[in-house]
């Protein structure tokens, strides 16, 4: 798309340059790296329209919109690394709406000194899965900070959808008797960035599970189940986010330990670091409560699905008035899965 | 997991459980004090109250460093971390323990203070090594299980001529708590002790022997997997039932009665026993703790820096000594789960998980909030 005549003595070094500060400041050298960096690996329409905005069709029906920072150290994991992350990220949060994301924006925070090699790895991770998503980035902006002051890049995209028609999911919409269920195994993307963190090494590599959900929500959407809330757990992993459905449902939920998948490579990482896999964060699994007859349904249309091969009904909602989120444990016993207290694993994505 | 899932499985907790209902006397209570905070946590954990027949009571001991320790020690790493402006080096979980003047290391160190979060003593020497012009403290604590590592520290800064390096000695001894749980005033009912597990590797089964001699309470060393403790409980509801009070091994994957002579010997030869001190919950108890050997003192940051120890009162409505003594459960503390929870803190065993009223918090709270 760039068919621009260049106006840049030299092309930008991006084996050996590094970010300067200049590449932030409005001017030439900022010009140069959105056009033979961002520009060329995003490459669309909309972002080619060069100007401080995207100047988009109208859409049609209720929009969603939502946003989402990365600051996941390492940069570089098992199965991902910032790049696509930033794009998954919030392409899932758009697609839990019961929207399909049409387009999004990103902004980079970049730290003086930071590799372009890296930099260019990065936006072309990103290019890639948005690309695999079918959602073009149409447009951006871009910051440098000093040396020292950030840690290498900083991405924050925000993603815009279009809510399917007739459908309302909520986090206050669990009802006593609905299931629960979950699209696979928990504490990937956590185990994954803290083993690499740690320098663990295990027979089997922990990879990151990071990954769009748009086209599982859609097949779940298809298949017309009676669906009430659906969440992608990341942050706080499958327990806290439970936690936050139950609060704003005012119910309460319960679970059966031996139901909820885990990697064996993940369980033993997590007993190694002294943690607990339901409260390690993922990148690409969802919970989903729908009404209790359409459970089974539900389940076979995820088990369809590449990203839901391994999806479980892992409990169900019930009247409480504590808003607990209890759970049968693999002994037998009952426990209080609680929120998670202080911070688990910071800088997780 | 193996050697991890066998010690988990549900079936073979269910067949300890039915011998447990079947063989305890319904006409007793049986009141069983879990020492450690390992296990603490195991059970809340795992639900194994559940398990257990309504007569078996399980008591929560003291065997939680972080809740043991008074408040007034926590005061002395946060004045060495802002008075003396040393990098004091801390395990995690000792950063958020309430201390005086609404403060915690976590604050103090939001307030500029330099503390860092490490997982082992080998991270504060490194932190001491590669800042030669900075004073490093590392803030000893902890049972028997600490010890050692602690003690391996001392003997390299030693040996490496590390002048910069000194540790605030916090180290206890198990057999000196549970000796004053037996002899608080009024006394504590108890009829016998989840005995240590990792503690138990360092100094064996042979120091409990006491307990059972002397104070006729049975003691099981158990693991802490919640079948180890499942069948520990078998066990000391067996030998309640005979009338008989020993130190019996459930842990014997792990646990001699000698203990891991090395250790021992490491630590012999680097502390000594501190004639008192101070126990959060207990109070001052005599031979309780350590402190480092004259020819290893220049190590000692109390004495480097010259920070005293002042004890400070616990909060008045704070039931932690009580709940430490064995005296009371965690929800018959009036600000349990409403003043004092894990996110805001008000006693030390509300701050680690191994607590008995962090671990009630978490994992059990709904049994008491449903009645």
């Amino acid at each position: 798309m760039n068919t621009k005549k260049p106006i840049y003595v030299r092309p930008l070094d991006l084996k050996q340059g590094r970010v300067e500060m200049a590449h932030g400041a409005g001017g030439r050298a900022m010009a140069q790296l959105i056009d033979e960096l961002f520009a060329t690996a995003f490459d669309n329409p909309f972002l080619a329209q060069g100007n401080d905005g995207a100047l988009l069709p109208p859409a049609n029906g209720r929009l969603v919109l939502s946003c989402d920072a990365h600051v996941v150290s390492p940069l570089f994991f098992a199965g991902g690394d910032i790049g696509c992350l930033s794009v998954h990220g919030t392409l899932n949060d758009v697609a839990v709406m019961g929207a399909q994301p049409l387009y999004l924006a990103a902004s980079f925070i970049l730290e003086e000194g930071f590799p372009l090699a890296d930099l260019k790895r990065i936006v072309e991770s990103m290019a890639h899965a948005a690309r695999e998503a079918g959602v073009p980035i149409v447009t951006g902006d871009t910051k440098v900070v000093e040396r020292g002051k950030g840690d290498g890049v900083f991405i924050t995209t925000t993603g815009v959808g279009v809510a399917r028609e007739g459908i309302t999911l909520s986090g206050d919409l669990a009802r006593p008797g609905d299931k629960v269920l979950l699209s696979g195994t928990i504490g990937d993307h956590g185990m994954a960035i803290m083993s690499q963190r740690e320098g663990l090494a295990f027979d089997a590599p922990i990879v990151s599970d990071t990954a769009a959900l748009h086209g599982l929500v859609a097949a779940m959407l298809d298949c017309g189940a009676d669906l009430h809330v659906l969440r992608d757990p990341t942050r706080g992993g499958l327990a806290t986010t439970l936690n936050e459905i139950a609060q704003q449902s005012r119910a309460g939920i319960s679970l059966t330990e031996a139901a909820i998948p885990v990697n064996p490579v993940v369980a033993a990482a997590c007993e190694f670091l002294g943690l607990d896999p339901l409260y390690v964060a993922n990148e690409g699994k969802l919970i989903a409560i729908c009404a209790e007859r359409d459970a089974e349904r539900l389940l076979s249309v995820m088990h369809a699905h590449p990203l839901g091969g391994r999806a479980a009904i892992i409990g169900e909602v019930v009247e409480d008035a504590h808003g607990f989120v209890q759970m049968t444990t693999r002994l037998g016993g009952r426990r209080v899965v609680d929120w998670l207290t202080g911070e688990q694993l910071p800088r997780i994505c | 997991m193996k050697y991890v899932d066998e010690f988990r499985d549900g079936d073979l907790a269910k067949n300890i459980a039915r011998k447990i209902s079947l063989e305890a006397n319904t006409n007793h209570t049986y009141r069983l004090m879990e020492f450690c905070g390992g296990h603490t946590h195991a059970i809340s954990r795992y639900g194994i109250a559940d398990l257990l027949p309504a007569n078996v009571r399980m008591i929560h001991g003291p065997g939680c460093p972080v809740c043991v320790l008074p408040i007034g020690r926590v005061d002395q790493a946060i004045r060495l971390a802002t008075e003396q402006g040393v990098i004091l080096c801390t395990y995690a979980d000792t950063m958020r323990v309430p201390a005086s003047n609404d403060l915690t290391l976590m604050r103090a160190r939001a307030d500029g203070a330099d503390v860092r979060m490490i997982y082992s003593t080998q991270d504060a020497l490194k932190i001491a090594r590669m800042n030669p012009e900075r004073e490093v403290v590392f803030f000893a604590i902890g049972f028997e299980t600490t010890t050692p590592p602690t003690a391996v520290a001392i003997r390299q800064a030693a040996a490496e001529g590390l002048k910069n390096f000194s540790i605030l000695c916090n180290h206890v001894l198990t057999p000196a708590a549970m000796h004053a749980i037996l002899n608080v005033a009024g006394g504590v009912k108890l009829d016998g002790f989840v005995g240590p597990a990792h503690v138990s590797t360092v100094i064996g089964s042979q120091p409990y022997e006491v307990f059972a001699g002397d104070y006729h309470k049975p003691v099981v060393i158990a693991g802490f997997e919640p079948l180890d403790v499942m069948q520990s409980i078998l066990m000391l509801v067996r030998q309640i039932n005979d009338g008989r009070a020993a130190v019996e091994n459930e842990f014997t994957r792990a646990v001699t009665r000698e203990g891991n002579r090395k250790a021992q010997a490491l630590v012999g030869e680097v502390f000594e026993l501190r004639e008192t001190f101070e126990w959060r919950g207990l109070g001052t108890v005599p031979d309780s703790a350590l402190r480092l050997r004259q020819k290893y003192t220049a190590f000692d940051a109390e004495q480097r820096f010259g920070v005293k120890y002042i004890p400070v009162s616990d909060n008045k409505a704070c039931e932690c000594g009580a709940i430490l003594r064995g005296e009371k459960r965690p929800w018959e503390c009036r600000i349990f789960g409403t003043v004092c929870t894990p996110q805001t803190p008000v006693g030390s065993c509300m701050v680690s998980s191994e607590g008995a009223c962090a671990a009630h918090y978490t994992y059990g709270r709904f049994r008491e909030e449903i009645q």
